[in-house]
């Protein structure tokens, strides 16, 4: 589904990302580890369009992305998710999804002058969209709520929905479990397994190790911007040099 | 029924408005009212773009003086038809607004605002300068009123102030269509966050644009009729102050809600007018009184009744769930038309 190959970004002397080259398969759900500041956002950034690569390829259903622009991409069907979403704290959980459908929409500004048919079709296509993935995330209770009483778990339920609401057919998720105790997080876990199961291709940056293990397809380390291992849950867990970068300390308490 | 309680604020606002010409007792107070509207529509047209798109911009007051004198030159030096040269007042404004977006809006938040500072005091420069075109510091004098169109004249003061009210509820019938449908959330999200929004498959660049250029149409118009309305137009319209009058009546109504420009605007100017006998003093009352309003009020006084009504409304929706009755179907849902909403600015501008 997803291509990357000899994937580089630097930041002036800095190499952010290095030479690195990832698949992310169909239906499957690939996760990136590795400490802070071992580039995975900025991985993230680039596939996503956010930053433009200094170097390599970037392959999505076949079709070549690198350098462009990230609201393309998301039409393209990669959605994403911030380590925080900033969301409009004073309006309902309902009207901050409503926007997420709007890339699959063609409503311009004469549309608006005019009330066109086109238009307030499309407004009701974005609100039954909204709807439907609130009720996927588990969050249609919580719709009218204002957006600003909603809990932290809540709000990424809310940032995942947003994703969803765009038509993807890849999500990457950017520490979706960043911040939310340990129940919640095993609620998240079974969410993107949910988004799995139906059709939805998964990319996830975490550091949350239980999760990582539990739902990954397939792990990529990234250490100093350079892929160091990769390879399923247990392959990845017993390779020494993971171990040594990133999870030695963890791994020598347990 | 409930239409009517929905709009109550909106038809009570509309119903004042018409019927104050029955109780003013003067002309000079239809003046005050009817110059009121007007920078009522151009601050309308700057919370587009400040208050919905989140783009701080201090050209605000150039481009409605390119619509005045637009309107002034066309009139005077050229024998343009009054309605014609109203109309090209928008239309120019909005043309060189197009020009400025694409330019300025390749810059973020405050750069875009230093840049667009420096925007406004450029036109200012250029309209004090240029002499051929616009008569430098002398201005453009003997701007002819607004003719009749048809049978309904506009010599009367009480007939000026209904020709201009009528523009301020076209303008916000305008504002509310844009603000609460797809384009208006478009612009929301963009105020919220550029990176989410972009993330969201939102044209960041194009929807700017749009809204700037919008912006600058109801800037033009606002200029246009206020050089109509007052006859006389000097290069003082574009000075950066007017941008800032009207940055301070955003945030006394509210910032990004579609009654706040205009509440604020109708509130400071009479309280500016009720305290013309202090002359420059009025400042130390006005100072303070402004301090107040921005800590216990920041987002305004319609944006804080805006607030509390979303959060009655999502307390009630949190009480019934509670109560047993889960919510029904999906229309049920009342949003609170997204438009309606506050800015973060508000806060950071304050």
């Amino acid at each position: 589904m997803l291509n990357v190959k000899g994937l580089t970004k630097r930041f002036g002397g800095l190499a952010a990302v290095n030479n690195v080259d990832a698949d992310f398969e169909k239906g499957k759900i690939t996760a990136i580890i590795g400490p802070n500041g071992a580039g995975k956002t900025t991985f993230f950034n680039l596939v996503a369009g956010t930053h433009k690569p200094t170097s390599g390829k970037i392959l999505f259903q076949g079709k070549e992305i690198n350098a462009m622009r990230a609201d393309l991409v998301a039409r393209l069907g990669i959605a994403r998710t911030f380590q925080t979403t900033h969301l409009f704290e004073n309006a309902s959980v309902f009207d901050n999804i409503i926007v997420g459908h709007r890339l699959r929409t063609h409503s311009g500004f004469w549309d608006v002058m005019v009330n066109s048919r086109r238009l307030r079709n499309e407004e009701q296509i974005c609100r039954k969209r909204a709807m439907e993935v609130l009720d996927f995330v588990g969050l249609a209770d919580l719709a009218p709520r204002i957006t600003a009483d909603i809990s932290q778990e809540a709000r990424k339920r809310v940032a995942f929905a947003l994703a969803m609401a765009t038509d993807p057919e890849m999500v990457l998720l950017d520490e979706p479990a960043g911040g939310v105790n340990p129940d919640e997080t095993v609620g998240l876990s079974e969410l993107i397994k949910k988004m799995v199961v139906h059709g939805y291709t998964v990319g996830l940056i975490e550091h949350k190790m239980d999760m990582i293990m539990g739902i990954a397809d397939k792990i990529i380390v990234l250490d100093h911007g350079e892929k160091i291992a990769e390879g399923s849950p247990a392959e990845v867990r017993s390779n020494p040099l993971v171990i040594e970068a990133y999870l030695g300390s963890e791994h020598a308490a347990a | 029924m409930k239409y009517l309680v929905q709009k109550g604020g909106w038809l009570i606002l509309l119903l004042l408005c018409v019927a104050f010409p029955l109780v003013s007792s003067n002309d000079y107070q239809l003046y005050v009212m009817s110059l009121a509207f007007i920078w009522a529509i151009a601050a309308s047209g700057l919370n587009l773009v400040t208050g919905f798109t989140g783009q701080l911009n201090l050209a605000h007051g150039g481009f409605m003086a390119i619509g005045a004198y637009t309107l002034g030159v066309l009139t005077v030096d050229y024998g343009v038809p009054f309605w014609i040269a109203f109309l090209l007042s928008g239309a120019v404004s909005a043309f060189i607004g197009y020009f400025v977006g694409i330019v300025s809006l390749r810059l973020k938040e405050h750069y875009f605002a230093i840049f667009t500072l420096c925007v406004g005091f450029i036109l200012y420069l250029l309209i004090e300068k240029w002499e051929a075109l616009t008569h430098g510091t002398s201005g453009v004098i003997g701007v002819p009123a607004p003719p009749p169109i048809g049978p309904v004249s506009f010599e009367s003061a009480i007939s000026q102030y209904y020709l201009v009210l009528f523009l301020l509820v076209v303008s916000l019938f305008l504002m509310h269509r844009i603000v609460t449908s797809l384009l208006g959330r478009t612009f929301i999200a963009i105020r919220n966050s550029e990176e989410l929004a972009e993330a969201l498959g939102i044209n960041l660049m194009r929807n700017k644009v749009l809204s700037f250029v919008l912006s600058t149409f109801f800037a033009g118009i606002a200029g246009g009729m206020f050089a109509g309305f007052v006859r006389f137009i000097g290069p003082d319209i574009a000075h950066v102050m007017h941008t800032f009058d009207m940055i301070t009546f955003m945030l006394v109504g509210g910032i990004g809600t579609l009654l706040g420009p205009i509440v604020g605007t109708l509130l400071v100017t009479w309280l500016t007018q009720s305290l013309q006998f202090l002359q420059d003093f009025r400042m130390i009352v006005f100072g303070p009184l402004l301090v107040l309003l921005v800590i216990f009020f920041p987002h305004g006084l319609v944006g804080s009744y805006k607030i509390w009504q979303v959060k009655r409304a999502a307390k009630r929706a949190a009480e019934a769930q509670q109560a047993g009755t889960p919510i029904q179907s999906k229309s049920r849902i009342e949003t609170n038309a997204s438009g309606e909403g506050v800015g973060e600015e508000a806060r950071s501008n304050a």
